[in-house]
């Protein structure tokens, strides 16, 4: 029994003006986040404690609320466009030239990062995006991190700026909080460090070129 | 006040056929402007839990000839065979097009793409994303759709209606479910690509959200449904939950076992074992269970799927999801315990008529993925084909409607075309349906009673094995829910997230779709890929006589006489089927 269910039982039997986002219940979809005993939580894979102790939920912190547990992220979607999360490349190749090889060791470098499921928890978690709404956050960092890391893409420099620009990845404190309650192991906490470590080396490099 | 958009196309649904189309039409021209309206946000459309792969011939030792004799086969003869040689031609290229998109395809040592095995394909061609295939695809999908200034999203817009004037589609009614204010969006082209219907199921593999709602608002325009009895069992999902335990994890060599330890399918499907396809395997599991070879559990009688023997390295590195759904939702650990498993509803094969540009007989309106019926699946789809179908057809229907978007626009000097349309009209009949649940006084059944009602009814009569009494007695009811919905209780009369609103109007599609399985399933006195009739077990080959495709059809016509053509190019054999021997 998973608080999903508690929450699926009292919709349908107890009153059907409780309202939830829920889908898939096996944890992918990523719509069903909330805070279940003030941590945040998918709660499709929340169980509910056999002991029969009190459970609290709570929509997501950080969050516009709607309704009950459903909560905007309308602002998540645009800073995911804005992060550029697609490989950029000078020339494309024509589809008749096959795929890119990449070795299984260049896909491990980003495949982690690609595992976030945009369920908003690490956005929940993280004191950053708590203070300032502006702050890119977590999962968008990531996901345009991403994109540096893959082997196919060369969009990485405009990407960089992008990420650190404005409210961006330098923000970032370090709490952590972030990667600890990704529900798929994700690590968004390093992406962040190491997208202002690309872009101090970055900077480095282009005073050292202009030092020439 | 009504409020009014407008776009050339206006797309239903943001899955990986409804986003593959939209890229499609935006890379098609610039000018267009394209609506993608979805009742959820994109990355949480039910693509995200396909889990093994998509098939597509990138080998040289694979052929394209040998992809579709494979799906003819697996069909059980009923795909339409033009159609599924154009399929398995396009596949290879849309493969390599998510993977220059950035699609992390799991990868052989020298960089090309990985291929695994899966059922009812006879080479390894099932391309794939570890077991997060689906996930992987929607997100690439979604997160190179953001790229289109064209393309504008309407995410968590439930849609009621089409509206057609003049023999053609010319937009459809919204709801905003921040607001519940309806709207009219107008347009000279309308996609349909809302999935399937396995929610009317009680064990299905699909999200909440897999409700039929685009093929019901299609046949309620006057467009046929085809192949509706044709309901896809997958063998393997977890009890009570109906979680998805992925074909991928027979394909890299998990066993099927019943409760004497036996691989029992060597009784049924000796040459293929545990990688027969799923009607004949679903049919198995049913079989071994009533001959009392199972286990008895809380959720009923089960089997098992041992992967012990492929060891933690393989799992972890080919099949992580899988050992992570069986730890949360069923405490069991593959490395160490087989995983109970149970057939559950997995896909309709059936759908909104099309023809492999995604054009439906109305004007304007086209539809894929899984709630059109191109038909490449006929009576069985093999697994990893249907995100290949998404692929293909979803940017052949995004191209050809584009194509006829324009010359609409050239045409009339518009984006979405004639301004005549009276929106106002279709708005309030949506409106009124929507009062009359807000509105309502009283009422005494919940719709949770009804949607249960439903949902046990297909599982018992209209499922797995079927009968005549059982589907008449189904129809009868289904007609009788029909006629409850509308004085069913309801508490929740706001306008915010009214989510009680959303899940009667859903209960509403189902209920029509579920009326045309049944109905199809009651008509089809055969049994023929995973549609099996006890009391006419054989299949007869008389029925794929039907009248060629391209054929006039009225609105209301019996939809089952509309067998596309060119069925016979491969011969069907006699025996393909472990069913009819299995009742013997």
């Amino acid at each position: 029994m998973f608080v999903l269910d508690a929450l699926n039982y009292a919709s349908d039997w107890l009153d059907g003006s409780l309202a939830f986002r829920w889908s898939c219940r096996m944890g992918v979809c990523g719509s069903c986040g909330a805070l279940v005993d003030g941590t945040p939580r998918l709660t499709c894979a929340a169980p509910i404690p056999e002991t029969g102790e009190k459970v609290v939920i709570e929509p997501l912190h950080n969050f516009p609320v709607q309704k009950d547990l459903v909560v905007d992220i309308g602002d998540f979607m645009e800073k995911l466009g804005r992060v550029e999360p697609w490989i950029i490349r000078e020339r494309e190749r024509a589809l008749e030239e096959g795929e890119y090889p990449q070795k299984p060791e260049e896909l491990e470098k980003y495949d982690q990062f690609s595992a976030c499921i945009n369920c908003m928890l690490c956005y929940a978690a993280c004191p950053v995006f708590a203070a300032d709404k502006e702050f890119i956050g977590p999962a968008a960092a990531a996901l345009g991190y991403r994109y540096n890391l893959d082997s196919r893409d060369e969009g990485a420099t405009e990407r960089l700026d992008l990420l650190t620009g404005g409210a961006g990845a330098f923000d970032c404190t370090f709490v952590g909080e972030c990667s600890i309650v990704c529900p798929k192991n994700v690590d968004p906490a390093l992406a962040l460090q190491r997208i202002k470590i690309d872009a101090a080396l970055t900077s480095l490099k282009s005073i050292m070129r202009r030092g020439k | 006040m009504v409020e009014k958009f407008s776009h050339d196309i206006a797309i239903v649904g943001a899955g990986a056929a409804g986003l593959r189309a939209a890229i499609a039409a935006a890379t098609f021209s610039d000018k267009l402007s394209i609506g993608l309206l979805s009742k959820v946000y994109p990355m949480r459309s039910h693509t995200v839990s396909a889990e093994g792969g998509t098939a597509a011939v990138l080998k040289d030792y694979d052929s394209t000839d040998l992809h579709a004799l494979d799906t003819i086969k697996g069909s059980d003869y009923l795909a339409d065979q033009d159609a599924v040689e154009l399929f398995v031609r396009e596949a290879p290229s849309e493969v390599i097009q998510l993977e220059h998109w950035g699609c992390p395809w799991s990868r052989e040592e020298d960089g090309k793409l990985a291929a695994r095995a899966f059922g009812g394909m006879s080479v390894k061609r099932t391309l794939f994303a570890a077991d997060k295939t689906g996930f992987h695809l929607l997100h690439t999908l979604l997160q190179h759709s953001l790229k289109y200034p064209g393309i504008v999203r309407y995410d968590e817009w439930f849609v009621l209606s089409l509206a057609v004037e003049d023999g053609a589609v010319r937009g459809l009614v919204a709801l905003d479910l921040r607001t519940s204010e309806l709207a009219f969006v107008s347009a000279s082209a309308v996609i349909v690509a809302t999935g399937g219907a396995g929610r009317m199921y009680q064990f299905t593999t699909n999200g909440v959200i897999k409700t039929g709602d685009g093929m019901a608002i299609s046949y309620r325009a006057g467009v046929p449904l085809k192949d509706m009895e044709f309901i896809q069992f997958h063998p393997t999902a977890l009890p009570g939950t109906g979680i998805l335990i992925t074909e991928a994890s027979r394909g890299e060599g998990g066993y099927l076992k019943n409760k004497d330890g036996e691989r029992f399918l060597s009784r049924y499907t000796p040459e293929k074992m545990e990688l027969g396809p799923r009607d004949i395997l679903s049919r198995a599991l049913v079989q071994e269970i009533r001959e009392g070879r199972g286990f008895e559990g809380p959720f009923g009688a089960y089997l098992l799927l041992d992967l012990r023997h492929l060891g933690e390295k393989v799992i972890d590195s080919k099949l992580p999801f899988v050992r992570e759904l069986a730890l949360n939702y069923a405490k069991i650990d593959p490395v160490k315990e087989p995983i109970p498993v149970r057939p559950a509803q997995h896909y309709t094969m059936g759908g909104i008529h099309t023809d492999v540009n995604g054009r439906t007989p109305l004007p304007g309106l086209y539809s894929c993925g899984e709630a059109a019926c191109v038909t490449i699946n006929g009576a069985n789809r093999l697994g990893s084909n249907s995100l290949s179908e998404c692929l293909v057809f979803g940017r052949r229907a995004g191209q050809d409607a584009a194509s006829f978007a324009l010359s609409r626009r050239e045409r009339d000097h518009n984006p979405g075309g004639d301004r005549s349309v009276s929106s106002v009209q279709y708005v309030s009949l949506a409106e009124e349906k929507m009062n009359r649940l807000l509105k309502k006084e009283g009422g005494q059944e919940r719709l949770a009673e009804m949607r249960e009602g439903l949902q046990s009814l297909m599982e018992t009569k209209v499922g797995i094995f079927r009968e005549e009494k059982g589907l008449r007695e189904a129809l009868r009811e289904i007609r009788e829910l029909k006629g409850r919905l509308p004085s069913a209780k309801v508490d929740d009369r706001g306008r915010t997230f009214n989510m009680e609103m959303v899940h009667a109007f859903e209960l509403d599609f189902m209920l029509d779709v579920a009326e045309s399985v049944a109905y199809s399933a009651l008509m089809r006195q055969e049994s023929r890929g995973a549609h099996f009739r006890t009391d006419f077990p054989k299949r007869d080959d008389k029925s794929l006589e039907g009248p060629d495709k391209g054929q006039e059809v009225p609105p209301g016509t019996d939809t089952r006489e509309l067998l596309p053509g060119v069925r016979s190019k491969v011969p069907s054999e006699d025996v393909r089927l472990g069913c009819t021997q299995l009742r013997e």
